[in-house]
């Protein structure tokens, strides 16, 4: 017994996002003082996955007392380890403070951020060592398993997925325990379990966080879903962007095998199990289940019609179940508590919780998991801490790319995947965008537009052409050459891509622009009609002035222009140069006297240019 | 590595391990040791390390951490017992080999060792 009890455990945050805020370093800092403190044996540090409140990163938790400290440098570990773990102090200036009051919160459980959250997909993300089987078995871990191989039938484990209500976190939504059963009915004597790990949002990253902070978990619901739809081997395709994630899925592996807990006769049970992980080169088409399974067998990412489903016509045309990490993840936990237990937690129709990467203008950037049912209102302002900077909010996009977007009106909307969908948004793959007043959504939609025709595979026409064209469209719009010929254009556009298009991609790559012209018609009218920009964005539709009135002379905005096209005598009102300006926004954003004007639209834009020279 | 071949055998890996991570959950038992310079030149690293070492002896769940000064600087070291639902006690100038008596007597046999209470908190 030489294994000492360490007194204190200090967590370090070793998600992505803590780590390129530099974490690493942190904790190196943190192992070296502790060291020359001699502390080394009642202190441990600890690397975790993904605390979720990344903008605070990098994140250092030090237990049993749950002190939360953000943004520790590599110089501030002295003192922290002098104050907290040698004296037992707090160091203020490493706490929490909310943003608006300035208010310390020295707790991990009181920091607002959290306080809404519930934490079951995410239960051990950041709580424990993401490559120490032994902190996943001490939470629980593959007791589920244990439970599923020597005391369940198959059939048992699908009807208990079913009545837990899980439905696919992917974003769809269907039913798990059906699915699962679809493939158990299947006829074949090998079949496959898929995991889809090929996430691509733009600024999604629950997936990511799941198998670097808790990769036990997937692969332990990726063996008790291959136990009851009769499969011995598994695929998790995660895409190769995503090189810790992959690093610590093959030390999970390996280390279940080295306990038995993978491989042949797991618990005794005669059941044999293996898992492969397959890299993915990043094409966001291969977040669709039939390109995905074409990867892994080596062929071109593209997608192809279905029926027949992957549950009778999978992997190498054999029976495979299919789903995304999430929903494996749930899968131990609803095992180990029960059907009911599950059910209990979000709405009836959605139970369970839904996990967002919460980012654009909130004070609170990171990934949160919340009970299905929760109010975007909630998500917004209690979690987020609302939007920054005195601005108003403006809209929420949720779902990604493929997403839509809603107006304030929309904020006491529930989130499950039923309201959402109704509403024109989507669940989709959790992503969670705020924008304030000042974005522009023909912009906005130009963004996500952007990037879906660029993920397109090419294979089917509507994706293909459909989405290109309506780029143009929006561009026209955007540039001030847009007819309201054009608006309708981009609305039949959207009927013919939903309707033909191959796979979700080309379907619901109008859904930003259609959920924009829904409830932002009117700016996207005002560009068309009035060749104006509302949110003073589109470079075609506006133009700089200085307000003379406001204008000290003081010379800065002068100094700073790349273009020198700004003049005035030291102290006089400036004046812009129209023709030269290059609407790069330096000169608003460095005036401190608020007497950069934008104007958009040809009389606004005129009476400017006309008070600037008054 | 030994492998686990059966429910019962995870779980008792589970209860060895579950130590690991014990500190970061609360135990409803928390020992205090006070570690302000005082406490520090008093000899409270010692008295905490004897104390780190009888839990573990005994296998006993509890979490231990430590404060600043209190300003009762001539009783160091001092050591708070803080136990779900009841008043917080205080021993004055415990040295190492009281622990064993201390632990035995209080979280054991749930038995306060009255002559060397120094002060009694009611529960925050």
């Amino acid at each position: 017994m030489t294994e000492p009890i360490y007194r204190a455990n200090v967590l370090v945050c070793a998600g992505t996002g803590c780590a390129s805020s530099g974490s690493r370093s942190t904790m190196a800092a943190l192992e070296a003082e502790v060291q020359r403190r001699g502390l080394q044996n009642e202190v441990r540090v600890v690397e975790t996955g993904c605390r979720g409140f990344c903008a605070m990163g990098p994140i250092v938790i030090v237990y049993p007392e749950g002190i939360f400290y953000c943004q520790v440098k590599p110089e501030d570990v002295e003192e922290l380890v002098e104050e907290t773990l040698v004296k037992g102090r707090v160091v203020s200036r490493l706490v929490y403070e909310v943003p608006d009051t300035q208010q310390a919160v020295p707790l991990y459980e009181q920091i607002p951020f959290y306080s809404k959250q519930q934490r079951i997909t995410l239960r051990n993300c950041g709580v424990i060592d993401p490559e120490s089987i032994d902190e996943y078995i001490a939470r629980g871990g593959y007791e589920a398993l244990g439970k599923v191989l020597q005391e369940m039938t198959p059939s048992q484990v699908i009807d208990e997925v079913k009545a837990s209500g899980l439905r696919g976190r992917g974003g769809a939504g269907f039913l798990t325990g059906l699915k699962w059963q679809f493939t158990a009915q299947a006829a074949g004597d090998i079949k496959y379990v898929v995991c889809n790990a090929d996430e691509g949002d733009p600024g999604a990253f629950m997936d990511r966080s799941i198998l670097e902070g808790d990769p036990h978990s997937v692969i332990e619901g990726m063996m008790i879903c291959g136990y009851s739809v009769g499969a011995h081997e598994g695929y998790i395709y995660c895409r190769a962007e995503y090189p810790l994630a992959i690093k610590r899925l093959h030390l999970a592996i390996e280390k279940a095998h080295e306990y038995g807990l993978m491989g042949k006769d797991i618990f005794g049970s005669g059941f044999d199990f293996e898992l492969i992980v397959k890299e993915g080169a990043g094409a966001f088409v291969c977040g669709e289940e039939t390109a995905l399974i074409a990867s892994v067998e080596g062929r071109r990412g593209e997608p192809r019609p279905r029926p027949p489903f992957p549950a009778n016509q999978g992997l190498w045309d054999r029976p495979t179940n299919v789903n995304n990490v999430k929903s494996y993840a749930n899968v131990a936990q609803i095992i180990r508590n029960g059907a009911e237990w599950f059910s209990k937690i979000g709405t009836p129709k959605s139970p369970g919780t839904a996990i967002f990467a919460l980012t654009g203008k909130v004070q609170n950037t990171g990934l949160i998991e919340v009970p299905m049912g929760i109010t975007l209102r909630e998500i917004i302002y209690d979690i987020g801490g609302g939007v920054p900077d005195g601005k108003q909010f403006k809209a929420v996009q949720t779902g990604g790319p493929l997403g839509g977007c809603l107006p304030a009106s929309g904020l006491d909307l529930q989130v499950d995947f039923d309201s959402l969908r109704a509403a024109g948004a989507v669940m989709g793959s959790g992503g969670m965008i705020v924008v304030d007043e000042d974005t522009c959504m023909v912009e906005f939609c130009k963004y996500f537009l952007t990037f879906a025709t660029a993920e397109s595979c090419g294979k089917c026409v509507p994706c293909r052409v459909g989405g290109r064209r309506m780029l143009e469209l929006l561009t026209r719009i955007s540039e001030g050459q847009g007819t309201m010929a054009d608006i309708e254009m981009i609305e039949e556009i959207a009927r013919g891509m939903d309707s033909d298009s191959l796979c979700a991609l080309g379907q619901l790559t109008p859904g930003p622009v259609l959920s924009a012209l829904r409830y932002f018609r009117d700016e996207y009218e005002a560009h068309v009609r009035e060749k104006r920009c509302p949110a003073g964005k589109c470079e075609a539709l506006i133009a700089y002035a200085i307000d003379p009135d406001a204008c000290t002379g003081c010379m800065l905005c002068a100094k700073k222009c790349p273009t020198a096209c700004i003049s005035g005598e030291k102290k006089q009102p400036h004046v812009i140069d129209t023709a030269e300006c290059i609407k790069c926004d330096t000169c608003r954003q460095v005036c401190k006297f608020d007497a950069v004007r934008v104007a958009s639209g040809p009389e606004e834009i005129a009476a400017a240019i006309r008070a600037q020279h008054h | 590595m030994p492998q686990i071949k059966s429910l019962d055998e995870l779980r008792n890996l589970r209860q060895q391990v579950e130590r690991d991570i014990s500190t970061r959950r609360h135990t409803g038992t928390t020992i205090i040791v006070g570690m302000g310079t005082c406490g520090i030149a008093a000899g409270a690293r010692d008295t905490m390390h004897a104390i780190l070492e009888e839990l573990r002896k005994r296998e006993i769940d509890a979490n231990v951490t430590t404060v600043g000064c209190i300003g009762m600087c001539a009783k160091e070291p001092l050591v708070d017992v803080e136990q779900a639902g009841q008043p917080r006690v205080t021993y004055g100038n415990v040295t190492p080999d009281m622990v064993p008596r201390m632990i035995e007597e209080h979280l054991v046999k749930g038995q306060v060792v009255e002559e060397w209470v120094v002060g009694r908190l009611q529960s925050s």
